[in-house]
């Protein structure tokens, strides 16, 4: 019955999982080893839905560990989305999809005041842009009906141009559905780990599995933490999850083909031009490029949708941000004379299906979730109660959280009590996103704290606005020395 | 000074918003014309500006009529103005700039509203990001602008990389290539798009420029390597491509004026400069409201800023004694060109009060030689030969335009030479 993965194996798939110090040194079932580092499950892979995930299971009474082989949470698929929470209206009725996004975004709704989450109701326009999106939207709103969105209104030309009147003059009409949100993508899954942690879940970053094996009853993983135990295993590796199942379970159900999208961010006065998330008529393959406000205050445009075999790779490209710009232009002319603050890349773990793959292995006490494609930050508390469900057929029960600790969110969207609003702020490190030395120190400290400048930068925002760092990166390599890899700077040595 | 003191005291006669050459040369002009209360808010720790971070000369020949470093410079204008009894309110940000010269401001006293009689905007420039010039590639470490690198190089002790290439031939970026030297870095190249540099380079600094490649006719295409920098890939005008090994990347130069308050507020923009739309007195759509310096339009040098602070200074302390002209239709410029960046003050207050800019400042986005022709109702009222280059200055005095009219539209264009 035990599955034994060599090291060689994981290595030769090169699946990004650094081998870090030499082989094992005692054998992986050692009597002594074995309750200490036991858990109830291991969660593989701390992005949106690894976050989701661990808070799910420590809830319901479980001994959670978080394995994530970057030093910070939300490295992957994660780290680029479109920040909304959608309703599911377009979602393939009677999907698996459909049910985790629905129940995702009810779950949000209940938890948002509880800790702190931001959500703000912008409500999203599906525009018709030629005769044939407008005779496709009947087709929508029926859809959206079928899938309980009952908010979800015709607006002709006219009615249209009232509520987005800086929209291009070749919009014919448009849906408008109500319930469409924008969130903070960070905090929230931040909160959720948080809360996790709070909780008695442990998380493991910059850990590496270099190998594991399963008895029948209890998985090890040989790691760079040392030897963690699981009696089960559910692997959100997102962008690797099928090279995590191949290398663990010998075989993988689907295969992961990155789809890169790009996005261009504009400078904040931008997001004043309009006020719904802006959505085209999506087609076969892709949702579209959209515009749409963050809680940061900025106005986004994108995702592209690329295929390609890196699973690392979010470079941008000069050409098809040039064109993303261009399409924002035509549908929202003043775009013309906003500045680009920022631009960006994502990789969407698609599978060879548009359906979520979830796939369970009770055999193993393993469940992947995999194939998450662009619905992960809304859909993720409710895939984690539907993975649940799942595991709890493999026979465990456990005594659910009576009076959970509920830790508050990091609340860095615009309309929140930021620390520049407070008396004693001390000072202002990055003066366009109006980041106080507090919140960076803050971000420094605890089990998640920022350990690269990315991080930091979901954790802070500093460095994302206008000047990208002109004026504030000095001080805030200062106040990072030692404490982030790679470094901004090091200190000059004289000889 | 601390920001508690901002809110206390005296009704605010003038509140000037950054302290650089430009915001200090005003507020010691402001004090020098005989106002009761001047408070410059400056957002950073120390006063003084860009030049804080230059560590190196020539700053202050103008002011001083002597060669200091910018860091020496920036100390000197701020010890003038505190001496001349300007506050200078440090580590406090304006987050919001409302009509009729109020403030929204934040310091370690939280946020607080503030009005004065008038306010001077004084933010400067910075350079384009790596994000805003569209540049292909992963999002990398060890991409900065001439900025930051000068604030780690000079005020932290820092250095981000070894060997990067400098991109851009404007005077910062020989401003960069002496910060690298002072921090031990061996810059690879200097790599510029143009068929020669922009700058008239400084000669005192030639035998140190030596020794660095220097690259013309070649854009940068993209930056390589996925956390850090590894290299970059240049491309010729035929679509040559050359890449270079690096480990870090400065985008010099490319300034645009920091305008974010103007942006999201009240005034009117005038999309050409990325700067408030003035008139000839630096005043702004709303005249309680007057701007200068380097966020007029990108971009001159501190001591020129020095300069044109010190008279905004004195116009806005004459508006608030006799008060500067008002007419409800300016005469407007219009620049038919493309070739034709900006040119500021986009409008002009006809008057026969003499006052305000002499000139129209202008800059070109290529390299130019023609007839530079300004014309009203298409009727040429003013031309001269010129022969000039991105980031040079071009000057069109004020009083031949206001001679021929004193409102409507009056439109610059290029005639190409004869060839």
């Amino acid at each position: 019955m035990a599955k034994m993965i060599t090291n060689s194996v994981i290595d030769s798939l090169s699946i990004g999982y650094a081998l870090l110090g030499t082989q094992p040194k005692t054998p992986l079932l050692s009597p002594q080893k074995y309750t200490k580092n036991l858990f109830d499950v291991i969660i593989i892979g701390a992005g949106v839905v690894g976050c989701a995930m661990a808070r799910r299971f420590t809830l319901e009474g479980a001994k959670v560990a978080i394995v994530e082989k970057a030093s910070d949470i939300l490295d992957g698929a994660s780290k680029a989305n479109s920040a909304i929470l959608h309703t599911g209206f377009d979602a393939p009725p009677g999907s698996l999809e459909l049910q985790c996004v629905q129940a995702g975004y009810r779950e949000y709704e209940s938890i948002r005041d509880e800790l702190g989450l931001v959500q703000e109701k912008s409500g999203a326009l599906v525009v018709a842009w030629s005769p044939k999106d407008l005779a496709g939207l009947e087709a929508i709103q029926n859809q959206a009906h079928d899938n309980g969105v009952q908010e979800v209104t015709f607006l002709d030309r006219a009615a249209l141009r009232k509520q987005e009147p800086n929209l291009s003059q070749a919009a014919l009409g448009a849906l408008f559905v109500q319930g469409e949100s924008i969130i903070d993508p960070w905090s929230a899954p931040y909160a959720y780990l948080h809360q996790a942690l709070e909780n008695g879940a442990r998380s493991y970053l910059s850990c590496a599995i270099t190998n594991g094996e399963f008895d029948g009853e209890v998985w090890s993983f040989e790691t760079s933490a040392g030897v963690l135990r699981s009696r089960a295993v559910i692997n959100c590796a997102g962008l690797y999850g099928d090279l995590v199942d191949q290398a663990l379970l010998g075989q993988s159900q689907f295969h992961i083909t990155p789809r890169k999208g790009q996005f261009v961010v504009f400078d904040k006065a931008a997001s004043a031009l309009v006020s719904s998330v802006i959505l085209p008529v999506p087609n076969a393959t892709t949702k579209g490029v959209v515009l749409f406000r963050t809680v940061f205050g900025n106005l986004v445009v994108g995702p592209t949708a690329e295929d390609q075999e890196s699973r690392e790779d979010s470079s941008c490209d000069a050409d098809t941000l040039q064109a993303l710009l261009a399409e924002a232009l035509q549908k929202l002319p003043a775009l013309a004379e906003m500045p680009v603050t920022a631009t960006y890349a994502g990789l969407r773990p698609a599978s060879e299906q548009k359906v979520y793959r979830i796939e369970t292995r009770a055999d193993m006490n393993w469940i992947t979730v995999g194939g998450i494609r662009s619905t992960g930050l809304s859909a993720s508390l409710g895939i984690a109660a539907h993975v649940f469900d799942l595991y709890s057929t493999f026979g465990r029960t456990h005594a659910p959280l009576q009076r959970p600790e509920t830790p508050q969110a990091n609340v860095l969207a615009d309309c929140g009590p930021r620390g520049w609003k407070e008396a004693g702020n001390s000072e202002i490190v990055c003066h366009c996103e109006l980041v106080t030395r507090r919140e960076i120190e803050a971000a420094l400290k605890g089990p998640l704290r920022a350990r690269s400048l990315a991080g930091l930068k979901r954790q802070t925002r500093a460095t994302m606005g206008r000047c990208q760092g002109f004026y504030c990166s000095a001080r805030l390599s200062e106040l990072t020395t030692g404490m982030i890899d790679p470094p901004i700077a090091k200190e000059i040595l004289r000889d | 000074m601390t920001s508690a003191a901002l809110h206390k005291g005296e009704p605010i006669d003038v509140a000037v918003i950054g302290a650089g050459p430009s915001g200090l040369a005003a507020a010691t002009a402001l004090k020098a014309a005989g106002l009761a209360r001047v408070v410059v808010i400056e957002r950073e720790l120390q006063a003084g500006g860009i030049p804080r971070h230059c560590g190196h000369p020539p700053f202050g020949m103008r002011e001083f009529a002597r060669v200091l470093t910018g860091p020496a410079y920036a100390a000197r204008i701020a010890e003038r103005a505190r001496r001349a009894g300007v506050e200078i309110h440090l580590a406090t940000t304006v987050v919001d700039i409302l009509p009729e010269a109020e403030l929204r401001v934040t310091s370690a006293d939280g946020l607080q509203h503030l009005k004065a009689r008038r306010v001077i905007c004084a933010t400067g420039v910075r350079e384009t990001s790596r994000a805003a010039r569209l540049i292909s590639g992963p999002r990398q470490q060890g991409v900065m602008n001439t900025g930051a690198l000068q604030s780690l190089v000079y005020l932290k002790q820092q250095r981000p990389f070894r060997r990067p290439v400098i991109i851009g031939s404007e005077l910062v970026a020989f401003s960069a290539l002496m910060s690298c030297f002072h921090a031990g870095i061996r810059p690879q190249a200097m790599v510029e798009p143009g068929p020669g540099a922009i700058a008239r380079w400084p000669s005192q600094w030639f035998p140190r420029i030596k020794g660095v490649e220097f690259i013309p006719n070649s854009r940068l295409l993209e930056i390589h390597g996925s956390r850090q920098v590894e290299g970059v890939s240049l491309a010729d005008p035929e679509g040559q491509l050359r890449q270079i090994d690096c480990d870090g990347v400065v985008l010099t130069g490319q300034f645009t004026p920091e305008a974010a308050l103007v942006r999201c507020g009240h005034l009117k923009l005038a999309p050409a400069t990325g700067g408030p739309l003035v008139d000839q007195w630096g005043r702004c759509s709303d005249p309680s409201y007057f701007a200068t310096g380097n966020l007029l339009r990108p971009t001159e040098t501190a001591g020129h800023c020095w300069a044109e602070g010190r008279k905004t200074g004195q116009w806005v302390a004459e508006d608030l004694t006799a008060g500067l002209p008002v007419t409800q239709n300016p005469l407007q410029l219009l620049c038919r060109d493309s070739r034709i960046k900006f040119a500021m003050p986009q409008l002009i207050t006809g008057t026969d009060q003499a006052g305000g800019m002499t000139h129209v400042q202008m800059r070109v986005t290529e390299a130019v030689s023609g007839t530079l022709v300004a014309s009203l109702a298409n009727r040429p009222i003013w031309q001269k030969t010129i022969a000039t280059r991105p980031e040079r200055r071009i000057r069109l005095p004020i009083s031949k335009l206001t001679a021929q009219a004193r409102s409507g539209s009056i439109e610059l264009a290029i005639q190409d030479s004869l060839p």
